[in-house]
């Protein structure tokens, strides 16, 4: 039963995977790119995440995608064009990230065999308790800088956009 | 008792979506799509990180992907501004027409 | 009985109920409309319009189903699909009541319980979002893109002070499943007052409350801040290229949209499906008295009416009101009904609020509506969330 949804929404992850790398409208990428989020939220509560799965959904499907679909769409360039050096890269590129796709397979599959496998529910440490906990008393510090980060990013991006009433 | 799927799965999934956003990185020359690829790659790492924390039965993996969260959070607000002023002057988003650097 | 069937018949039984009340719903909103504005309402499709929704649906279903030139097929389709099954999520999560036992079988009256229940109705409400603004790309006009662009912008911008006045409740309840949620607010203190996340100590969350109903008018579109799809300024906003079915999910994704911020907000704030005081003063009694009443006042408006088909149908109104009465005082019933009932009003008198502010307020301009959202229910929202901490770490 485990195997079955994790085949199923993992497929579903690389298809809308390969259509982000694929489509030539902005759009269809971005909202493929949505279909890979909710997959991955379903894949990340078979292995026992709960609030990462509900802040994969609030955070990167439901705020960020949404300021990428914004920008699209204000933006409003239509599909892509073909451009000039476009098949050499991929006739260089591709055996390349083949190798590297095989590299990281053998790897894992080196360094974790068969055996040790992912069992539903045997996780419960996922709960909201237990990450406060961890940010809040191991994780402090890269918290509070995470905060000012954001602040930083909150400042650059009015600075950014920012337009003189005339 | 139920069969269990393999940590490898996982991790190969992970394997594959991060290879698929460096494609999409490399071989694709709209800026946002770059982005959008870049935004794949953070996802993919994010798996990882979980099934890891599955694997040590530790709850720090969920808090590294919370981070990660969050920063792409604050990059994809600066990168998408950077975008949106490179469109006012450039009037392009081909990433071979904004550079301006000699050949 | 068997857990899959047991659900199943949960399942069937709620979004039986949950599909019917939408309906209704609307004939509701359109009646109390009427009795602001001083009009009527609809009244000749069946005894005082109650067919009206029937009569509604029966023409949308039958109206030509236009599918503009130059628009993007699959995501002018997909819109509405997302607006109603997301809309309709989120009721999967809400406790109606207490746990249950009927004929060897007990359960809690609700479809399941996530112990991250608030941050999955946050997240599936962040999601409407994407209804709107593929609605209105994907109609390849003027007028549908610029009330999606609005609408989005508008519904993520009030998703701030809506999360922080969220946050608040859980912070003094101490859990995010909903069921625990109105469990934590079960006692009640000097024995009678209820000790609802509104009215409880160290801090009453009656700012929390007012900043969680604005936000969720925004976030659902509703007057005063439905600019983006006011008849008079922008054609119909975002869905103004669909029309027959696919209008109709749209129109019945804002009802459901609206059932579930209502409810979202009883279980929060008004102690979900708990009485105002404990049974041992009488709350017993109060839905069969309220029955009564109603029954009361429709048979003498039903005796002394002017209008001829009112005399009938008005006396068959208060039978009806009278028998629902002797229903919720039969003891057996009562472990059932009571808190569907408290519930059920609640949420109802939610419902009122959202209609009342439609018959009665003007609608904001968008920047003042933007300014309004950022520059004043973010940080009010914001010192709740500080103080309700400060007090909870202090006295809790």
């Amino acid at each position: 039963m485990d195997a079955i949804v994790f085949l199923i929404f993992a497929g579903v992850a690389v298809v809308c995977a390969i259509n982000v790398v694929v489509r030539v409208h902005p759009i269809s990428s971005a909202l493929s790119l949505i279909g890979v989020m909710g997959s991955l939220a379903v894949i990340y509560l078979l292995l026992g995440a709960q609030f990462i799965a509900a802040a994969q959904v609030f955070v990167y499907a439901g705020a960020i995608m949404v300021l990428f679909i914004f920008v699209i769409m204000l933006l409003n360039t239509g599909a892509e064009e073909r451009s000039r050096g476009a098949w050499m890269a991929r006739l260089a590129g591709t055996p390349l990230l083949m190798a590297l796709l095989g590299i990281l397979s053998f790897v894992i599959f080196w360094a974790f065999p068969r055996r040790i496998g992912v069992h539903f529910g045997a996780f419960t440490g996922g709960t909201v308790e237990n990450i406060g906990r961890a940010i809040f008393t191991t994780y402090l510090l890269p918290f509070e800088i995470t905060s000012i980060l954001v602040l930083i990013a909150i400042v650059g991006a009015v600075t950014l956009g920012y337009k003189e009433l005339d | 008792m139920p069969q269990a799927v393999p940590l490898s799965w996982y991790l190969i999934l992970s394997a594959v979506l991060f290879t698929l956003g460096v494609a999409g990185f490399l071989f694709r020359r709209n800026i946002i799509t770059m982005f959008m690829s870049i935004e794949l790659m953070l996802n993919a790492v994010n798996l990882s990180f979980i099934a890891f924390s599955y694997h040590l039965k530790q709850v720090d993996g969920h808090v590294f992907t919370f981070f990660v969260m969050v920063v792409a959070a604050a990059e994809a607000a600066v990168g998408l501004a950077i975008i949106l002023t490179v469109f006012k002057n450039r009037g392009t988003l081909q990433v071979d027409d904004i550079s301006s650097m000699k050949d | 009985m068997n857990f899959y069937l047991l659900s199943v018949i949960k399942a069937a039984v709620v979004s039986g109920v949950l599909m019917l009340t939408l309906l209704y719903l609307q004939w509701v909103e359109r009646k109390l409309l009427a009795h602001i504005q001083v009009r009527l309402g609809p009244y000749r499709v069946g005894p005082h319009g109650l067919l009206q929704p029937i009569a509604d649906t029966i023409k949308l279903l039958t109206k030509e189903d236009l599918m503009p030139p130059g628009v993007n097929k699959f995501f002018f389709l997909l819109a509405p699909f997302l607006a109603i099954s997301l809309s309709l999520i989120s009721i999967s999560v809400v406790p109606f009541g207490p746990e249950v036992q009927a004929g060897g079988v007990r359960t809690w009256m609700q479809l399941t319980d996530l112990n991250i229940g608030v941050i999955f109705i946050l997240a599936i409400s962040s999601l409407t979002v994407y209804g709107v603004v593929l609605a209105g790309w994907a109609s390849n006009s003027k007028y549908p893109l610029l009330g999606a662009l609005r609408s989005s912008a508008q519904m993520i911008s009030y998703e701030l002070p809506l999360g922080l006045a969220v946050a608040a409740p859980l912070l003094m309840s101490n859990t995010l499943s909903l069921r625990e949620l109105v469990q934590t607010q079960e006692h009640f203190y000097w024995g009678f007052f209820p000790a609802w996340n509104l009215l409880r100590g160290p801090w009453p969350q009656v700012i929390g409350f007012i900043v969680f109903m604005i936000a969720v008018f925004a976030e659902t579109n509703r007057v005063p801040f439905d600019l983006p799809e006011a008849e008079s300024e922008l054609v119909a906003g975002f869905h103004t290229e669909y029309s027959s079915m696919k209008f109709a999910g749209f129109f019945m994704a804002e009802y459901a949209n609206m059932i579930t911020v209502c409810s979202m907000g009883t279980i929060l704030f008004l102690g979900g499906w708990l009485p105002p005081f404990p049974a041992g003063y009488g709350s017993k009694f109060i839905p069969a008295a309220a029955f009564a009443a109603g029954g009361l006042v429709s048979l003498y408006h039903g005796l002394y009416t002017r209008h001829l088909r009112d005399r009938w149908s008005l006396t068959a109104f208060a039978g009806i009101f009278f028998a629902i009465a002797v229903v919720f005082s039969v003891p057996l019933l009562q472990p059932y009904l009571l808190p569907l009932f408290w519930f059920c009003a609640k949420t109802g008198l939610l419902l009122f609020v959202f209609i009342w502010v439609r018959g009665t307020q003007p609608r904001f301009r968008y920047d003042q509506l933007m300014r309004f959202a950022w520059s004043f229910l973010f940080p009010v929202a914001m010192v709740n969330l500080l103080a309700t901490g400060l007090l909870v770490a202090l006295f809790g």
